[in-house]
């Protein structure tokens, strides 16, 4: 009969050695909301579980708008969308977050459980792409840092080596105009997965013309797709500019058929959610 | 049967008191089937078939067998073979021999998820680990899932007996349509001719699942004399006794069946799948055996609805008269005849007062699960494409879509395609409600659309048991065969309650196993509020005139002398003597020495079932960009006879509606190539959520059933047939979409919205 341990590390080097030296599959339990499920249903059996919330710091959130912000990778979007000042400096991050799951999925469901899951429908990947976010990551070898995008490799696939778990997020301090926003499209109102889903993160002058932008698309390729943000620079996303992103996005796009989606819908989707969510990260940039 | 009084007469009979299991379902303390349990209980699984067509070369259980914790594996091979046999038991007809191959396969797997082997073990992980040894040893055939595809020369054939039923000559080679049927009145032909207006159609509806929360499970036990105990969540404990009697060759004596709760059926918990396996499985094992069916084994091996295929013709004249209305429907049966196609082909047009009507069926087999019963069987399918050509035609004619109906509405009198003519029916009130409803003048913005349709359910009767009996202390006791979906508990209580006068607090109703009180037709069909109700009243009839007798042996004067009134024995007039009133708890006391206890069972076939009418306004807003659809208003105004508990009524109805919403919206079966079903889960099979939804608002329309003492008529099917052709006629009305099939995802109106502008650019 195959056996299944579970073991909750109370420090980063003891997960670290815990993990590197493990011979079987092995997986890091944050918050568990895609790992119990995947688990039940069979999908995976790993022969090690090792659960990350036990060590100081893996949940919380630290800083400022001024200074950036630290994010424990195991803090709940519960949680995130209670902080005020959060909320406040990435808003696109935090209902990006907020949308995964349920409200009950909400008080456990995690940013680094979100990532590692590597979906390429992960709704909070492609915001906090766009907020140009970062991951420390801890190994065998000591601790790293990484853009968030050079995370997910490919369904289901990361580029964390063995012996690696993420520690912490870390989005950057807000510099002039800046903000963001995340939608996403799902057949239904809630308890969904993104058929496509958007984040973009917009900067203006004093004029209200983008001077910097980063988009990201989620589920529309194997992984989450940038979106050349040039046709929006020094514009002040007009309707013009607004026709060019939405042809950018479709660009971008190299989605599948499956049961959530045609490929022409989510291309033409793409398209409408990058416009309709630069427009919601340029009023919120105008309004700083 | 006489009609009990006035609706102002009543004292319990339209109030809203609390349901008797309420408080146990929203504390968590029901039973429901996968909460029973029996002592030294083991654990059942099945193995299902990977292949949607295959023949099973061989079986080989010997390494499962061998596993130590394993406590027995059956096969086909331990299922007798029964020959076939047409039965009417669960909500349709249904062949013996098909229901035990739907079970268990023998020789030939018909879907992906049929079942080949099942085990018992001690354990889940035993169990799992059993399975994965069954060698089976498959043929793969190749296999067909569309319904006219399955039809269409060549086809993969799935059943050499099976030759088309309703043509002459008697087919010689084997086909999977299973039936061909008709039902005509008068000459459509002429009836077109007469026409200045025709619209022609063909639509298709997706099948979808009955989506109950609670999936099948069951505990069962033989003991050694052969004796059976049976603990299931069903919509009816006598059928799944009369199923597993039959499929396992047992005395139907022999076998008690205790109900658990049900956590939804909707006609879907009409037939056995789990039952006379864990009955076998017992048998093997000498222990217990307890089976529950995970969501994807629901999916996989229960019932869906038929999705089908329909054409309709309807043709009128300039002022809106219809004088000809035919259709063809092709209905997917699964891997089984017995597709709802009577029923849909009787619905389609039975809100109207035609002259020429024609409908021809077809039931069509193909690799796919058979299909079970849901509210209102195939009325929602034909009355899809029905509705929506109406609602069409209204705009050809420029008509309203209310004006058009109450033109053509069927009333007292009016006769069907079916051969039956409509007796006291509301669906002339019901159209008046809707009209006057200010849901339906109500301003509309932009991208937003309003829709109507109508919809009609027969409402059956059937057989029934109830009992009523007074205890020692004058509260009485309510049993009946009905398994409780809707709230019928309370209802029963309330119609004795009323009857013997006293108030509801002090009547309590359960349903007792199958060895415990006479036989009850199951749970479907919107007859239990009917018939078992009743039955109950009768019952509650007859212990009030045993009431009288024992007052009147009390007082020692004629049992004529004395009246029943407010839960009272009173002296029926001044002549009668003067004696104080004798309450029904004083009679209670001393019935011991009137004659012992009081009670009675009563034991019904009711006739006489008033069919349903409903009418639904939807308002939606659709996104053109991205096809999708917010449903933002819904009214469903319904006739229901009379509403026993009116709160229980609206939320049939809101249930119905919400049911018919997911099936308009979302609500299919993928398969691949393969003949998988891809979406075996909720996430991707997309009923609503609450946050898809408005409140349904419901509203009753009393027009009383005079075949019923208190007026019901069934409540529980009507409200979901009319919602698809709401939501399409709304969703037409809001962006002039051309929309002819479901469920009309966020894709397919895209693509409608993409196909709409393309010839005007062209222009």
């Amino acid at each position: 009969m195959p056996s299944l341990n579970y073991v909750a590390p109370t420090t980063v080097s003891d997960a670290v050695k815990i993990l590197a030296d493990a011979s079987g599959p092995t997986r890091v339990l944050s918050g568990g909301t895609d790992l119990l499920v995947q688990l039940r249903a069979g999908r995976i059996s790993p022969e090690l579980i090792v659960d990350t919330k036990k060590i100081p710091g893996i949940m919380g959130i630290t800083g400022s708008a001024a200074e950036g912000f630290t994010i424990g990778a195991a803090t709940t979007g519960a949680e995130l969308g209670d902080h005020q000042a959060l909320k406040a400096a990435y808003p696109g991050v935090v209902e990006a977050a907020n949308l995964i799951g349920s409200k009950q999925v909400q008080g456990r469901a995690s940013l680094a459980g979100n990532l590692c899951n590597a979906s390429p429908a992960a709704d909070s990947v492609p915001a906090v792409i766009a907020a140009g976010g970062t991951v420390t990551i801890a190994g065998p070898s000591g601790t790293r840092t990484a853009p968030a995008e050079s995370i997910v490799t490919g369904p289901g696939r990361t580029s964390l080596a063995k012996g690696e778990f993420i520690v912490s997020f870390h989005l950057p301090a807000i510099k002039g105009k800046t903000s963001d926003a995340y939608l996403r499209f799902i057949p239904r109102t809630e308890m969904d997965i993104a058929v496509v889903g958007c984040g973009v993160s917009i900067t203006v002058d004093a004029g209200g013309t983008i001077t910097a932008a980063k988009i990201s698309l989620g589920a529309v390729a194997p992984t989450q797709v940038p979106v050349d943000a040039s046709c929006i620079i020094g514009t002040k996303l007009d309707d013009a500019a607004l026709a060019k992103l939405d042809a950018a996005a479709q660009a971008m796009c190299n989605p599948i058929d499956d049961k959530r989606g045609t490929i022409e819908f989510r291309t033409k989707v793409a398209g409408v959610l990058a416009r309709r969510t630069a427009k919601i990260a340029y009023d919120r940039a105008g309004a700083r | 049967m006489t009609f009990i009084g006035n609706k102002s007469d009543l004292r319990v009979v339209g109030t809203r008191p609390v349901r008797p299991d309420g408080v146990d379902k929203v504390t968590g303390r029901a039973v429901y089937g996968a909460d029973a349990t029996m002592p030294g209980q083991i654990i059942g699984k099945v193995l299902r078939s990977p292949h949607p067509h295959a023949r099973i070369i061989s079986i080989d259980t010997s390494k499962a067998e061998k596993l130590p914790g394993v406590k027995g594996v059956i096969t086909s091979a331990d299922i007798p073979n029964i020959p076939s046999e047409e039965a009417f038991v669960g909500e349709g007809p249904m062949n013996f021999r098909d229901l035990s191959l739907n079970c268990m396969a023998r020789d030939k797997v018909l879907y992906e998820g049929h079942v080949v082997a099942a085990v018992a073990a001690i354990n889940d992980a035993v169990a799992d680990a059993a399975l994965k040894l069954i060698d089976v040893k498959y043929e793969v055939l190749p296999h067909v899932i569309d319904v006219e595809e399955a039809m269409a020369p060549g086809a993969p054939i799935l059943h050499d007996t099976l030759f088309t039923a309703g043509v002459t000559p008697k087919p010689t080679t084997p086909s999977n349509v299973a039936k061909q049927v008709r039902f005509t009145i008068g000459d459509v032909e002429a009836g077109f001719k007469q026409a200045d207006v025709i619209v022609e159609q063909t639509y298709t509806t997706a099948p979808v699942h009955q989506a109950y929360i609670e999936p099948h499970a069951c505990v069962a036990a033989i003991a050694a004399d052969g004796q059976v105990l049976i603990t299931a969540s069903s919509q009816g404990h006598f059928m799944i006794r009369a199923y597993t009697a039959k499929l396992l060759g047992i005395d139907i004596a022999n076998i008690r069946v205790t109900n658990a709760e049900i956590g939804g059926g909707f006609g879907g918990k009409t037939v056995v799948y789990l039952e006379p396996l864990a009955v076998a499985l017992s048998k093997k094992s000498g222990r217990p055996v307890k089976m529950t069916m995970t969501r994807e084994d629901v999916f996989r091996g229960t019932g869906p609805t038929s999705g089908g295929t329909i054409w309709v013709k309807v043709g009128a004249t300039k002022d809106g008269k219809i004088t000809a209305a035919q259709t063809v429907i092709k209905l997917q049966a699964g891997a089984f005849p017995g597709s709802p196609i009577n029923p849909a082909l009787m619905c389609a047009f039975a809100m109207y007062d035609l002259a020429n009507v024609d409908t021809l069926g077809y039931d069509v087999v193909s690799n796919r699960p058979k299909v079970a019963a849901y509210r209102a069987p195939g009325a929602p399918i034909s009355s899809f494409a029905a509705e929506s050509a109406i609602d069409d035609l209204a705009r050809k004619l420029g008509m309203d879509p209310i004006e058009l109906r109450l033109k053509n509405a069927a009333k007292q009198g009016s006769k069907t395609v079916y051969g039956v003519t409509h007796g006291v029916i509301g669906y002339e009130e019901v159209l008046n409600a809707a009209k006057a409803h200010p849901h339906w003048t109500a301003p509309l913005g932009k991208n937003q659309g309003r829709g109507l349709a109508t919809g009609f359910w027969f409402n059956i009767g059937g057989e029934s048991t109830g009992g009523v009996f007074i205890n020692e202390d004058g509260t009485a006791s309510v049993v009946t065969g009905s398994p409780d979906i809707g709230g019928s508990r309370a209802s029963m209580a309330m119609m004795a309650a009323e009857v013997l006068g006293i108030p509801y607090e002090k009547v309590r109703a359960v349903i007792p196993d199958t060895a415990s009180i006479g036989f009850t037709h199951v749970t479907g069909g919107s007859r239990v509020t009917y018939a078992t109700g009743m039955a109950v009243t009768q019952a509650a009839q007859a212990v009030v005139e045993d009431l009288k007798k024992r007052a009147a042996m009390i007082w020692d004067i004629s049992p004529e002398a004395v009246e029943w009134k407010d839960g009272e024995a009173v002296p029926a007039g001044a002549n009668a003597g003067g004696f104080d009133p004798l309450p029904l708890a004083a009679i209670a006391l001393k019935a011991a020495k009137t004659g012992g206890p009081i009670g009675s069972e009563i034991s019904v076939n009711a006739q006489g079932a008033g069919p349903g009418f409903g009418a639904h306004i939807c308002d939606v807003e659709v996104d053109p960009e991205t096809g999708h659809t917010t449903i933002l208003r819904y009214t469903a105004v319904q006739d229901v006879g009379r509403a026993i508990h009116p709160a229980y009524v609206e939320g049939q109805i809101q249930g119905g509606a919400v049911q018919g919403i997911g099936w308009a919206l979302n609500e299919e079966y993928i398969y691949n190539k393969k003949g998988h079903m891809d979406n075996a889960g909720f996430l991707d099979y997309r009923i609503p959520v609450a946050s898809d939804l408005p409140m349904i608002e419901a509203v009753l329309v009393e027009v009383p059933n005079t075949r019923h003492p208190f007026g019901v008529r069934g409540v529980g099917e009507v409200p979901i047939v009319p919602p698809m052709a709401a939501v399409r006629n709304a969703i037409r009305g809001a962006l002039d979409l051309e929309l002819f099939h479901l469920p009309m995802s966020p894709p397919r109106v895209r693509a409608a919205v993409d196909a709409a502008k393309a010839p005007k650019a062209a222009e």
